[in-house]
């Protein structure tokens, strides 16, 4: 395809402009668009008809005129190039250098929507990631290849928690080339720094590449930032056989970004505004994450999103969770009552947890104590609730050891420093030191020689 | 040929396609993708491409191939991997590598393997559309039947045997048109359902090993069952559970736009599973198509077709299929994307208004039925189908349209997922239309009411349902002690009966004879202890009861050794409440009771 040039821009409207009178305009074409004041402007075509195209305009239409604005259509869709010399750097949400150092020397460029990974060429994830957070290993394991988001809300500390689990995620037992990518959309100054600034504290910066997208900056720009990770960890992992942690954060601003676009185009809508395909725009990002047979690298993914009004059933979580191979899901009543990190497990889950756990992983025991937590602190909760109503009197004694298990375990188990490491033997003995206050015929999702090894060692 | 003039997402609007047919296969710009035509005006066709179509500009030519979509079948599906318009992915990796490129064109059976051909039938039979002409052993478990296509009759002039490849003419018949070639390999287009002679009434339970389904709430074979549930609530480990130990010959597994690890999952765990019937691999058994999330959504929509064309397929040879379709939803909105692109009228929350149509043909290509051939054949296609509705909730178009037509509703619950109850199905909520059609079955094979059991059962967590309520307001304390050895029975019930960890070696699959023998055990002990508190013996005595750890230990026996320790156990049981009643007449017993 070689490169044209028009000046028929023909009507502007939200983050789309139309272009008349083009040919052999191809359809996800990139294109550069000059205003009468000279800025250039990066697009791209959404809908190519013979003699018409519409192009969402990635910084946003402002300063476009349907008289004077040149629109050059540059012949190839769009690409971002890959190398390991982006490690240590820090870039736009357009991909451009914004950490005053030269243009890196590419070895190749990639199409940025990537393509599928064949399913049949995926290897299994099964590697277990220590994060050292006890809910997380314990019950929520996380493993390489896996996309697992965290639900958050506004003003609870997920922030802390992605840096806090980028600093201390290892793979036990194993020296091995890791990186990390990190995708900011829509997201503060103040924000931006405190993951740079403990990138560079803890080193990890040397082996981070930084993709900023930032409240300020062009809203239709996040449809393209998260794209442009993906590939540089995409690289990174099967190329340069890296195990690549991307973090995505905040998805919230994506989809809403994305939404914009929809209603520009006065699509028919899905669910609360957000368009239909929205299920399959975020899978497009979300299933770029795994492991493939035969290639050294993985890249997994902890994309975070805040729930509007901390409603899991919002268009933007639910989708996510259908996506993604679990959640962990912050609460804000843990949050308020001082519990760190805030997240309940109920609600959260680890799809891949089962072949990353047990014997050769972690310990023989893990999947049961899991199990038995989880009904437990159900239990707990449940009854916690019953008293609200009608009294811890009314309560039998069983009922008693629950709620005192419930209480326990947010303190002492969920709970942990910012800094803390637990390892995770660390946080199976903590589980079935908490097991022990229950009454033993309770525990009925343990196998019974495991109650004999860990419940009651000589 | 046509001329491309508009591109918008998955689909691609081509002027001067006169002559072209609806529903036609096209090959669509210079890279030749794959298209349908879904939409004709004049000569416009309306075309979905089943590939990206990133790059692709009007003036690019469109090429019809007169043919419909369709799908090969013959010898090669057991075992294979297909994307929703059957390109076969192992083939196509080995091609392009480890990414889906488009472009590329692989057949979906292989084209120089040779199968070992066993004729049927002599020179000069008489045959009939639907006869068997012979047999390919595909593999350990499945005889691959080689039938006469639909809509061909004839004298048999030649029949061969020995080493074929699935192109080469295996019959050559003496129709009344005149000689007509049978190769191993047909063709059938997927949007048409596959002839047989006569639909029956399903009367056989599909057996799934999953408790809460065959004995609470049976899908039948050749039925139809929906479970739909929000994210994270069970749906696909129930469908996968089913897909591997349900008592079906054949597993047709469609993974709709779904996760590509969990089609990994599938190709890495079914192999090295026994088929608990036969022994042999459960791969063995299973054709599984992937059209993942990420893959085109157009072909996602078209994959749903193609996997129950492949399960009708085996039905004719008569067999008893169980097709898994995981997601419909996704399906549906495959079909919501597309018609949004050609800006249609939309229906209820922008799902095109043909969405309850498309449902109902899909679930109608469900049944039992007599197939074609001279031979009494009998098959089924039993299909179930995830739903994913938006926030868990079911007010929404795929899942109302959904419940409109199947016949069992496995109702997953958000709030059992989150205790970790697995199954999450919910017991109050889902329903089986077939218990009057399979209790004949559970009659003759276990000569137990499983029926009468089965709604005792029932009736039992009803009532445990509603004094959940009155504990709400007043807490446990207050209630009567055959109320609360009710409460204690369904906990028993919910605990030691319901919940099925998949994960577990044994508990994974549990045979219908112990199944009802744990049931038994279960109600037996409700009873027992409804009774004991009606006489005056405290519910915290009967929790103490050594027999009720006997009971939550029966879900990790094998069936062999749970039929061994049955009678002991209804033996242990019944001496246990023996003795608390005596204990109770004897005065000793009344202090220790009175704590
Ligand atoms: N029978 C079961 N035994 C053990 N665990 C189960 C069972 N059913 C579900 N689970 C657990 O629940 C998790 C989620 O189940 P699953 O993936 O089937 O959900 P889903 O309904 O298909 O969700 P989605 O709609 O997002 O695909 C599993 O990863 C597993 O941990
Ligand atoms: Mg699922």
């Amino acid at each position: 395809m070689k490169s044209r040039e028009y000046l028929t821009v023909a009507e502007v409207y939200g983050p789309l402009m139309i272009v008349e009178g083009v040919s052999g305009v191809a359809y996800g074409e990139v294109v550069d668009i000059t205003t009468p004041d000279g800025e250039v402007k990066h697009g791209q075509v959404l809908d190519a008809y013979e003699d018409r195209a519409v192009i969402q305009v990635y910084e946003g239409t402002r300063g476009i005129d349907t008289f004077k604005t040149k629109v050059r259509f540059r012949g190839e869709t769009v690409k971002f190039g890959v190398g390991l010399e982006v490690l240590g750097r820090i870039f736009s949400g357009r991909g451009e250098p914004i950490d005053g150092g030269p243009k890196p020397i590419f070895e190749d460029e990639w199409d940025v929507h990537g393509a599928p990974i064949n399913p049949s060429a995926r290897e299994y994830p099964s590697e277990f990631i220590q994060t050292g957070i006890s809910v997380i290993d314990g019950m929520n394991t996380l493993v390489r290849g896996q996309k697992l988001p965290i639900f958050s809300g506004a003003g609870l500390p997920h922030n802390e928690l992605v840096a806090q689990i980028a600093r201390q995620a290892k793979v036990l037992g194993e020296e091995e080339k890791f990186a990390v990518v990190f995708c900011g959309m829509g997201i503060t100054h103040e924000e931006a720094a405190f993951f740079i600034n403990g990138f560079e504290k803890s080193g990890a910066i040397e082996r981070a590449t930084v993709f900023l997208n930032l409240a300020n900056d062009p809203a239709i720009e996040r449809i393209l930032t998260p794209r442009l990770a993906l590939t540089t960890a995409e690289y990174l992992a099967f190329t340069q056989g890296m195990h690549v942690l991307v973090i995505l954060t905040d998805m919230t601003n994506y989809c809403e970004a994305l939404r914009e676009i929809s209603a520009a185009r006065s699509e028919v809508p899905g669910r609360r505004g957000y368009p239909g395909y929205m299920y399959t725009d975020l899978a497009s990002i979300y299933e770029r994450a795994g492991r493939i047979k035969g290639r050294k690298g993985s890249v997994t993914q902890m994309p975070v999103l805040t729930m509007p009004a901390d409603d899991i059933t919002h268009p933007i979580p639910d989708l996510t969770g259908y996506i993604t191979e679990g959640q962990l899901v912050m609460e804000r009543e843990l949050h308020r009552k001082g519990i760190y990190p805030p997240i309940n497990p109920l609600p959260s889950l680890s799809r891949l947890m089962k072949d990353g756990i047990g014997e050769g992983h972690t310990r023989e025991d893990h999947m049961d104590v899991s199990n038995q937590l989880y009904a437990a602190y159900a239990e707990g909760r449940d009854i916690r609730s019953l008293v609200a109503v009608v009294g811890e009197e009314a309560l039998t004694e069983r009922d008693r050891s629950y709620l005192a298990f419930a209480d326990r375990f947010e303190r002492e188990f969920v709970n942990q420093g910012r800094d803390e490491d637990r390892p995770i033997e660390t946080t199976l003995d903590l589980g079935w030191e908490l097991l022990r206050s229950l009454p033993e015929s309770e525990l009925k999702r343990v196998d019974p020689k495991f109650i004999a090894k860990y419940l009651r060692p000589k | 040929m046509g001329r491309i003039v508009r591109i918008t997402g998955p689909v691609v609007i081509a002027d001067d396609m006169r002559g072209s047919e609806m529903y036609e296969l096209v090959r669509v710009g210079d890279e030749q993708l794959m298209g349908e035509i879904i939409g004709l005006t004049g000569d416009r066709a309306t075309i979905q491409v089943y590939e990206e179509t990133t790059g692709i500009k009007p003036g690019e030519k469109v090429e019809g191939t007169g043919r419909p979509l369709s799908v090969e079948l013959g010898p090669g599906l057991i075992g294979a991997i297909y994307d929703g318009t059957q390109r076969p992915l192992t083939v196509i990796r080995e091609k392009v590598g480890d990414m889906i490129r488009r472009g590329v064109f692989a057949p979906a059976l292989p084209r120089e393997k040779k199968w070992d051909f066993v004729p049927r039938v002599k020179k000069g039979a008489e045959v009939v559309e639907g006869d068997v002409l012979g047999t390919v052993k595909e593999s350990k478990i499945v005889e691959h039947r080689i039938m006469v296509p639909p809509g061909v009759r004839g004298k048999v002039l030649e029949i061969s045997e020995g080493q074929h490849k699935v192109e080469d003419v295996i019959a050559v018949l003496e129709t009344s048109e005149g000689k007509k070639n049978v190769r191993m390999m047909q063709i059938w287009p997927v949007r048409r359902a596959r002839p047989f002679k006569e639909k029956l009434e399903p009367n056989l339970p599909l057996l799934t090993g999953q408790r809460v389904a065959d004995t609470f709430f049976p899908i039948a074979k050749g039925g139809t069952a929906a479970i739909p549930g929000g994210f994270g609530t069970g749906k696909t480990v129930f469908l996968q559970q089913v897909a591997k130990w349900a008592d079906a010959d054949i597993i047709t597994y469609i993974g709709a736009g779904e996760r590509g690890n969990e089609m990994c999952d599938v190709l890495v765990h079914f192999p090295e599973l026994k088929d608990p019937r036969t022994g042999e691999s459960l791969m063995d058994r299973t054709a599984l198509i992937a059209n993942t999330s990420n893959m085109p959504v157009a072909a996602r929509e078209a994959g749903v077709y193609t996997g129950i064309t492949i399960a009708e397929y085996f039905r004719d040879m008569g067999y008893d299929v169980a097709l898994m379709a995981d997601s419909t939803s996704r399906w549906a909105e495959a079909m919501r994307e597309i018609s949004g692109r050609l800006e249609e009228m939309p229906g209820e929350e922008g799902f095109p208004a043909y969405l309850a149509s498309r449902l109902a043909e899909f679930y109608e290509r469900a049944g039992r039925v007599r197939t074609l051939g001279s031979d009494e054949r009998f098959g089924s296609v039993t299909v179930l189908g995830a739903v994913s509705p938006p926030g868990g909730d079911l007010s929404e178009p795929v899942s109302q349209n959904t419940l409109r037509i199947v016949k069992v509703f496995w109702a997953l619950d958000t709030g059992l997922a989150y205790r970790r109850h697995f199954p999450a199905i919910n017991w109050l909520t889902s329903y089986s239309m077939y218990i009057n059609n399979v209790q004949e079955w559970w009659k003759s094979k276990t000569n137990e009411d499983w029926k009468s059991l089965r709604d005792e059962a029932i009736a039992m967590l009803q009532k445990e349902a509603e004094l959940e309520e009155i504990v709400k307001l007043v807490g446990p304390d207050a209630l009567p002690e055959p109320e609360r050895a009710v409460l204690e029975s369904a906990r028993m019930m919910r605990e030691d009966f319901l919940q099925q960890f998949a994960l577990h070696e044994v508990d994974t699959y549990c045979a219908p004879e112990k199944q009802i023998g744990m049931l038994k055990i279960i109600m037996e002990f409700y009873r027992n202890a409804v009774e004991a508190a009606k006489r005056g013996i405290p519910v915290e005595e009967i929790r103490k009861l050594p027999v009720k750890e006997s009971i939550a230990g029966m879900k990790r026996l094998t069936a062999e050794e749970f039929a061994k320790q049955y009678r002991k156990m209804e033996k242990q049981l019944r001496e246990q409440f023996d003795y608390l009643l005596r204990m109770k007449r004897a005065p000793a017993a009344e202090d220790k009771c009175s704590g």
